[in-house]
């Protein structure tokens, strides 16, 4: 059983983790705007939507 | 390849969507609407940026105005100064508010603004603030010149009086995110090392697990109390010390007992503790406090008059050369130039030209007010007629208007001026509380006083309000973003309790119910002739009643025939003789005509000529559409009374409108609407607000609840507690319903809370309240409660659409 604190430690370290990167990403700002980014992965560099340029 | 059509087919403008004139440009088999859309279609397309038109349909906004040299100030290395936030010899980079920005397609143009200009470093879009973060190279490009290019594009940056005088708030409280991360994380990990031991452990590994497992929840709890926690106790100690008992005072009443029994029975392995519950109601009520928290980043709430004047103004100097300054830096005897559509920036004395100043937003006057030479002009009217030159005679913050300002009222911080429901329950709840875990103690100090400690604690512990707690910010938040989805924007989530709770309306009348500032004129019947246009026009110029005037002025005809007789009635109509014809104007019953009522709000001026019905004019008064419904919805459950700064002349059609019981006052000023709202609540009633413009800002703010209409959100609205879409005005009466249905729920899941903590009282005052009972019953009963506020809510909601 005392394998139990082996799993126990290593699991710790990995939430711990989990919680660096968390108060990280509200530090950096990353959730002060969650609605631009969304819109902003979805742009092609440069090139035109032909077809959706002809239905307008 | 560019050529002008003429066509009678409605086309709407590729850039803008705006119908297109029948001249209308064409580009590439694509109309615009005007010059400036389709130069800003062929700055794109050089630069190969067309994917703005796909990416939503008609993105632009028409701009019909030139630029000139309205951005001149910003050469200005003083205001530039205040509005940069980082510069060095090669970079510089600031945040501009830019209203325009609506979707998509923007944060793509704004984005690839490095294409049109290499000047132009990066740009960053936040899109629900509405502001660009741009950083742009110095040395190629100056401040004016990249404001002059975002103008030109349609995406022009509102430069405002506060924007250099105030500090804006800079880093946004993350302190409450942090706590939740803590929070949660402590709380999943508990839960991990406690469900061992209630899944039943055999004894010989119990033996040595279990103490383990009991020091790492106990230390786990630590951060959970004294970090995540910590805002509880502090706020009910302070709530204490001010002799008020908010729900903070049991919450933090169950948490203390809490986290001492947990120390308590594990150090001295009497028991498992209830780390798992501790962490668990920290982490929900936070959640809670983070739902309610919502706000709405590109409106602001607490606009005063600074945000409603420009940055700057031009000045004449001695020897006759213009200067920008900024509009602080305004002297006493200062001349100034103000050109058409610009705002006066202070209290002033007409030097030079055609004043012609439209008051509506300053004082609720519709009509615009032409002013003699040597006449004083109050600072926040606007200039409708060409260029005039003026001298300062006081200074901005000392002026007219913005000496309400000054008012106490705007000094008060009146966030907690209702008692919340939340409030007022948690005083008994409390007591009750206190009186169930004395009286269970003094019942086990009888009959077994081993269970007296274990009873009281449980009872504290098992009772604490969470999921009352919880209720109110769920709902309440729920009710706010469903609004906000209407654009019915609340500043907090409390504001849907405080409408909830109130009894009267007062309405301002220009700008709030009526729509713009002009009425309509319509002529119904057979197409007049020229001669009887000239006859209506010679009678009706005649009189002084306004809508002969408006009439005449409609008819616009500059020759007028002499009049023979001419005999007016008050109220009624014209007789008189033109020329040797008779003509007569009035309404239907003076001209015994029978007309066909309708209930459309317009006022009907028939004509007759030589004893023959020739048809009328149809005056639609430019009030919003479904005025008379609103009225009548909202007269069943509040007294309405209306203020107007504008004068009586609507006064027999508004009493129509209103219920005979309100009260209907003209020719108010601010501070009139100001203490006639104080008066108002020195009688117990309680008040909301609906104004537009900077003269009901006194009145917005002295009310419980101020709801000012703007037709465009992001422009300037003064501060207030609501924010309202003005082209959603008939929708008045459901937002308000909505607001006292959210407070039913709320009343409701109170109810359901209350039935958990009955079903785990009878366990704790029995002494019989197991680490595993709590542990499934408080996360049980905070996500009832939050599933059924946040489900009914939501239900209301589409009900509120639903409904004709």
């Amino acid at each position: 059983m005392k394998i139990m604190f082996v799993l126990i430690g290593s699991s710790f370290v990995l939430a711990i983790g989990f919680l660096i990167a968390f108060i990280w990403m509200v530090k950096n700002g990353q959730i002060d705007d969650d609605y631009t980014p969304s819109v902003r992965m979805l742009f092609d560099d440069g090139t035109v939507k032909k077809t959706d340029e002809e239905k307008v | 390849m560019i050529e002008t059509l003429n066509k009678n087919t409605k086309t709407t403008c590729y850039h803008c969507g705006d119908f297109c004139a029948e001249e209308r440009l064409v580009l590439n088999d694509k109309s615009f609407c005007c010059n400036g859309c389709k130069n800003v279609f062929m700055l794109l397309s050089e630069n190969n940026l067309t994917s703005y038109y796909s990416i939503e349909k008609t993105p632009g906004k028409a701009f019909k105005q030139s630029i000139g040299n309205k951005y001149a100030y910003l050469d200005d290395t003083n205001i530039q100064s205040k509005l940069i936030s980082y510069i060095d010899h090669k970079v510089a980079r600031l945040q501009f508010q830019i209203p325009n920005i609506h979707c998509s397609s923007c944060i793509y143009l704004l984005e690839n603004l490095y294409k049109i200009n290499n000047a132009v470093v990066g740009v960053r879009v936040n899109f629900l603030k509405k502001t660009a973060n741009i950083v742009y190279d110095v040395n190629k490009i100056s401040l004016r010149q990249l404001v002059e290019l975002l103008a030109s594009i349609g995406y022009e940056p509102s430069f405002t009086m506060n924007d250099i005088n105030q500090e804006k708030p800079k880093n946004i409280n993350r302190k409450l995110l942090f706590q939740i991360g803590v929070a949660g994380f402590c709380f999943g990990n508990i839960m991990m090392i406690s469900f061992p031991e209630y899944f039943g452990l055999d004894n010989t590994t119990r033996h040595y697990l279990s103490s383990a497992f009991g020091y790492i929840n106990l230390a786990l709890s630590i951060p959970v109390f004294f970090y995540s926690g910590q805002d509880y106790l502090i706020s009910a100690y302070k709530g204490l010390r001010k002799k008020l008992i908010t729900i903070d005072v049991p919450l933090a009443l169950g948490l203390v007992v809490l986290f001492v029994r947990n120390f308590y029975e594990i150090l001295t392995h009497t028991g498992l503790g209830y780390c798992d519950t501790l962490a668990g109601l920290v982490f929900f009520l936070l959640i809670g406090k983070w739902f309610q928290q919502k706000t709405y980043d590109s409106l602001s709430f607490e606009r005063d008059y600074k945000s409603y004047f420009p940055i700057s103004v031009i000045k004449i100097n001695s020897d006759n050369q213009t200067t920008t300054v900024a509009i602080d830096k305004l002297k006493i005897g200062d001349r100034i130039l103000i050109r058409n559509n610009e705002i006066i920036p202070a209290d002033s004395i007409l030097l030079k030209g055609k004043a012609n100043i439209d008051f509506s937003f300053v004082s609720g006057e519709k009509e615009p007010i032409d002013k003699e030479l040597g006449e004083i002009i109050f600072a926040g009217g606007k200039q409708t007629n060409g260029n005039i030159e003026l001298e300062v005679k006081k200074l901005t913050e000392q002026s007219y208007l913005t000496q309400l300002w000054n008012n106490d009222i705007f000094a008060k911080d009146n966030a907690s001026k209702v008692e919340t429901f939340q409030t007022k329950v948690s005083k008994y709840f409390t007591v009750a509380l206190l009186a169930i875990a004395i009286s269970s103690a003094i019942y086990w100090a009888v009959y077994d006083s081993s269970k007296i400690m274990g009873a009281f604690t449980a009872v504290l512990i098992i009772a604490c309000p969470c999921a009352l707690a919880l209720s109110s910010p769920f709902a309440l938040g729920n009710a706010m973003r469903n609004l906000g989805r209407k654009k019915f924007y609340l500043k907090s989530a409390n504001v849907v309790e405080n409408i909830a709770n109130m009894d009267t309306i007062v309405f301002d009348k220009t700008g709030t119910i009526t729509q713009s500032n002009e009425s309509q004129i319509e002529f119904m019947g057979n197409p007049l002739t020229q001669l009887q246009k000239e006859l209506i026009f010679s009678v009706t110029q005649n009189s002084i009643h306004p809508l002969s005037k408006q009439i005449a002025q409609h008819l616009n005809i500059s020759s007028a025939i002499i009049l023979n007789s001419f005999d007016e009635i008050t109220g009624k109509g014209i007789k008189a003789n033109v020329g040797g014809n008779d003509v007569e104007v009035g309404s239907a019953k003076f001209l015994n005509i029978t007309e066909n009522l309708s209930n459309a709000l317009s006022t009907r001026i028939y004509i007759k000529i030589n004893g023959e019905n020739v048809g009328c004019f149809v005056i639609k008064h430019a009030y919003r559409t479904g005025l008379k419904q609103v009225i009548n919805q909202l007269a069943n459950q509040f007294k309405l009374h209306l203020l107007s700064g504008d004068n009586e002349q609507e006064k027999n059609f508004l009493q129509s409108v209103f219920p005979t019981s309100s009260e209907l006052l003209f020719k108010q000023n601010p501070a009139d609407k100001l203490i006639y709202i104080n008066t108002l609540q020195g009688n117990n009633q309680k008040v909301i607000m609906v104004g537009d413009g900077l003269n009901d800002a006194g009145a917005l703010k002295t009310a419980n609840v101020g709801i000012s209409l703007s037709e465009d959100t992001s422009s300037f609205s003064p501060s207030s507690d609501v924010i309202m879409d003005a082209a959603n005005f008939e929708l008045l009466p459901k937002y308000l319903q909505y607001c006292k249905n959210t407070m039913k729920v709320i009343y409701v899941s109170f109810c359901l809370s209350l039935m958990y903590n009955i079903i785990g009282l009878s366990y704790a005052v029995s002494g019989t309240l197991s680490p595993v009972i709590a542990a499934i019953l408080m996360p049980i009963s905070s996500v009832t409660v939050i599933g059924f506020t946040s489900i009914s809510t939501y239900l209301l909601a589409i009900k509120m659409k639903n409904r004709p």
